[in-house]
């Protein structure tokens, strides 16, 4: 029994992650030359609350259970994740009929712990927060985390439990016979498959197109951001959102795992094609502060280190398309917008073991192992557990990006896992990561990846192919 | 976990750190200088043109001829150096110092701190510039790292936003490594370097200088292709319709230096315009036990001054370990007019100062005055050259009894 997952996205990853528990032979095939790279990369990394999502959609469905797995999924992938809770803030008495109309609406939808709270508590909690603030609702649920460690971490799990990763490679086709995948076609080879799952974020609609299906229909939504430096942290401790308007959660001002501060995202509709505009815009930028301000008025803006843009795939019906199809064998994990990350979990489960498995009959491996050990960060660890890695390998001391503490022994350590670029190296272990976004150990990693990798310099890159760091050397 | 116990330790071992545990060491305290890379130098090491040294050793050096002077002077003084060696903590009580060293940790428990750590670059991300973010994009740092001490070449044609002396200093190597060098942009209506750079590093290449331009917008997926650049009006903002692209595969960033003080930050008040601790003639902090150097004090435009502050910041520390530094009455400097970097922030009577100031704007003549007391005229003050002043022994002693001093450059 052969399965292929399209996409080692968070969903894919996830996805690839629950079938392992099965005898089959999981593949999963993924365009480009690292883990997490397309949408799970640039997005706001929010596990949301579930309130946000009108009841009966997908999103409602799988947003709230999702999020409540995330504690286990932390423990045992070892990621980082912290559930700081979320105000959405009413900032007129209009505003505040808002918030009763989302919390009646979380409440259908099952998620715990929803109050709305008065002025004063919300300030007492929030000092940054506009004084201008008439009451929040509060909501518990919401956390952050990364959501590239996320599929990191999920990937490496999945690998230990059997799975074959195919990275730059892209299903350029699926053969379909007698109304059933047969094959999943690369340019480097024709494999095949009983079954297919479909999560490939913005390209899932070409890869549904493949087996002749017209869901979803998919169009680029771009979100900016702009990142402020852990100096900023303490200027807000939970997510905070705006009272919303329509669809869109808004813009946010929130903590990072990692200490930092996220302003963002905007929301613009790109046409069809526009799958790779992941530039930021003049206007976009300017957006995503004022409506961070209209939050936080006091933004120490000085203390902006990046600005980033991603696309979220997005559909006309604004949901999921999810599950089994008229064709045998293909199954959809797609149109993953907002709140994807967070359903991610719960739609892996369900698809892994209440569809799939059933529809092929698959049985149970006698040992799946879930735990993951990540990259240790010895900057976190107790000074004897870090000497006791230095005790092994001096370069577990040698600290290379000064900005997040992060040793030569955690970038080899990434390197083994997989860490093939500098983003590789830097989504992997946040170096080059902080307050001077990899202006002092650039050079350093690129040594280092050229030593480890047996490659010249110039054949190192920033991410993909056609991004090398330097074109070569001053006296050949 | 080793613990150690010093007299002064210098954390940082550049210009200001060597110079600082030379003369620590040199008076006669048992002194450790702790170096994050894995040699001494900093900065100096990668700047390998000439320029330094005119005034602490009347002689022109390259960067690394005066770092190597300096080293030398720093072996001979008995100064221990552990390089590798980055500092994670600062505890005030104490004081203790958690460093991470490929041996292992070390709590060290000085007497005494003298805090060299530098500065540290602007990254692309906090000017918020729009576009894509492809590879090719460097801080003139960090291209000269890649150029000077790695033989690598970062590009084939490159822009430099910004004029200050790092982005003048890159484009005259990128130009003699064959890299084309398009043009240097500067947004402000002056560049931000010294005028002999300008002439040396751009005008006898004919490497075009344009003042008042910036990037709008940064193109190019994978690899940089070009930028937009465009032209800005008096208060910095783009002129509409004055975008132009600009085909390159390379940005270099000197956009700006800020002092590094990441660790005692949380423990002693910045001067909010130095950005740097504020200090006393004796480069004292309000934690009488911490001392400041360098260019984590305030960027300084000379090595040779940056090497003197941490001479007189370690001569200093190794006073207070030995119980020789009496506790003083500091009489305040304050900002007058046109006054953007002033170092120090405190004058100590008896104590020998010079007073650093630098003005935020070119002034073609200025009057410059402390306190009522002194007061001299100046030819041509530009920001990119400091004002120093040196207080007579009589002049301090006027000034110290003032409650207040106050420092203003005023134009004519």
């Amino acid at each position: 029994m052969r399965i292929a997952v399209v996409g080692a996205g968070i969903v894919g990853a996830l996805v690839a992650r629950e079938l392992c528990r099965y005898e089959a032979e999981v593949h999963l095939f993924e365009r480009a030359p690292d883990v997490g790279w397309g949408v799970t990369k640039a997005n706001s990394g929010i596990v949301h609350g579930g309130f946000h999502d009108r009841p009966g959609t997908l999103r409602a469905r799988f947003c709230a259970p999702g999020s409540a797995l995330f504690e286990e999924l932390a423990r045992e992938l070892d990621f980082a994740f912290l559930r700081t809770g979320a105000w959405v803030l009413a900032l007129s008495r209009v505003e505040v009929s808002v918030l009763e109309g989302l919390r009646e609406q979380g409440e259908e939808n099952g998620v715990p712990g929803l109050e709305i709270l008065p002025r004063e508590e919300v300030l007492a909690r929030e000092p940054h927060v506009n004084p201008e603030v008439v009451a929040g609702l509060w909501a518990p649920t919401v956390g952050v985390t990364e959501p590239w460690q996320v599929a990191i971490a999920a990937v490496e799990n999945a690998v230990a439990n059997g799975l074959f990763l195919h990275l730059a490679q892209e299903v350029t086709g699926l053969e379909v016979s007698g109304g059933r995948v047969q094959a999943v076609v690369t340019p480097q080879g024709r494999y095949p498959v009983e079954a297919v799952i479909n999560a490939a974020g913005l390209y899932a609609d070409r890869i549904a197109e493949m087996v002749g299906l017209t869901e979803p229909r998919l169009f680029p939504r771009r979100g900016e951001y702009v990142l402020l430096d852990k100096a900023a942290s303490g200027l807000v401790h939970s997510v905070l959102f705006p009272a919303p308007v329509g669809d869109s959660k808004g813009i946010l001002v929130l903590p990072t795992v990692d200490g930092g501060v996220l302003l963002g995202p905007n929301a613009q509709d790109l046409p069809e094609g526009a799958r790779e505009a992941n530039e930021t815009t003049g206007e976009g930028l300017e957006e995503v502060v004022a409506g961070a301000k209209r939050l936080v008025p006091e933004l120490p803006l000085h203390q902006a280190i990046k600005t980033f843009a991603g696309l979220r795939p997005e559909s006309p019906q604004q949901d999921f398309v999810l599950g089994p199809t008229q064709v045998k064998g293909f199954y959809q994990a797609a149109a993953m917008r907002s709140p994807g990350l967070t359903a991610a979990p719960q739609i892996a489960r369900w698809l892994a073991h209440e569809v799939i498995a059933p529809e092929l009959g698959l049985t149970r491996k006698a040992q799946f192992n879930p735990v993951r050990q990540g990259i240790p960060h010895p900057a976190e660890l107790p000074p004897g557990e870090w000497e006791a890695l230095i005790r092994e390998d001096p370069s577990w001391g040698r600290v290379v990006c000064f900005c997040n503490r992060v040793t030569e022994g955690e970038i080899l350590e990434a390197v083994r896992r997989g860490a093939r670029s500098l983003d590789g190296v830097k989504f992997r272990t946040r170096a080059g990561f902080g307050r001077c976004q990899g202006g002092v150990c650039t050079d350093k990693i690129l040594k280092i990846l050229a030593r480890e990798l047996g490659r010249e310099p110039e054949d190192v890159h920033l991410r993909g192919p056609g991004s090398p760091v330097v074109v070569g050397k001053v006296r050949p | 976990m080793k613990v150690r116990r010093v007299e002064v330790l210098v954390v940082g071992g550049g210009a200001a750190g060597m110079a600082a545990a030379a003369a620590a060491a040199g008076a006669g305290a048992e002194t450790v200088l702790l170096e994050r890379e894995g040699n001494l130098g900093g900065v100096l090491e990668q700047c390998i043109h000439p320029g330094f040294g005119l005034h602490r050793y009347r002689e022109e050096l390259t960067g690394p001829e005066f770092s190597h002077r300096l080293r030398g002077e720093l072996a001979g003084s008995g100064a221990e150096v552990l390089t590798e060696a980055t500092v994670l903590e600062l505890a005030p009580r104490g004081p203790r110092l958690l460093a991470a060293h490929p041996q292992g940790l070390t709590e060290f428990r000085p007497r005494a701190v003298v805090w060299a750590a530098g500065a540290r670059e602007r990254p692309f991300g906090a000017l918020r510039i729009p576009g894509t973010r492809p590879a090719g994009i460097y801080t003139a740092g960090l291209a000269q790292r890649l150029l000077d001490i790695h033989g690598l070449l970062p590009g084939r044609r490159a822009v430099i936003l910004g004029s200050g002396d790092i982005g003048l200093i890159m484009a005259r190597r990128l130009h003699l490594e064959g890299v084309e060098v398009a043009a240097v942009l500067e947004i402000k209506p002056f560049p931000g370097g010294l005028l002999r750079n300008v002439v040396q590093c751009l005008s006898d290449f004919g490497i075009p200088l344009l003042l008042r331009h910036t990037v709008a917008e940064v193109h190019g997926r994978e690899r940089l292709s070009g930028i937009t650049v465009v032209e800005v009006d008096e208060a910095g903002r783009p002129l509409p319709g004055s975008g132009k692209f600009l085909a390159c595969d390379t940005l270099v960033l000197s956009v700006g230096l800020i002092p590094e003080n990441r660790l005692i930050e949380p423990l002693v008040p910045l001067d909010p315009w130095n950005r740097g601790p504020q200090v006393n003639a004796r480069l004292q902090t309000e934690l009488p036990w911490l001392f400041g150097a360098g260019n984590s004090l305030a960027v300084f435009d000379l090595v040779d001054t940056v090497a003197e502050l941490g001479a007189r910041a370690g001569a200093a520390a190794a006073r207070y370990a030995r119980g020789e530094l009496s506790p003083a009455r500091p009489v305040p400097l304050v900002r007058g007019e046109n006054v953007l970097h002033l170092v120090p922030s405190f004058l100590v009577p008896g104590e020998p100062t010079t007073v650093y100031i630098r003005v935020p704007r070119p002034l073609p003549q200025a009057r410059v005055s402390l306190g009522g007391v002194i007061s001299k005229n100046h030819l041509g003050v530009r920001p990119t050259e400091m004002v120093e002043i040196n207080l007579s022994p009589e002049a301090l002693a006027e000034l110290c009894r003032l409650p207040e001093v106050r420092v203003e450059v005023t134009p004519g």
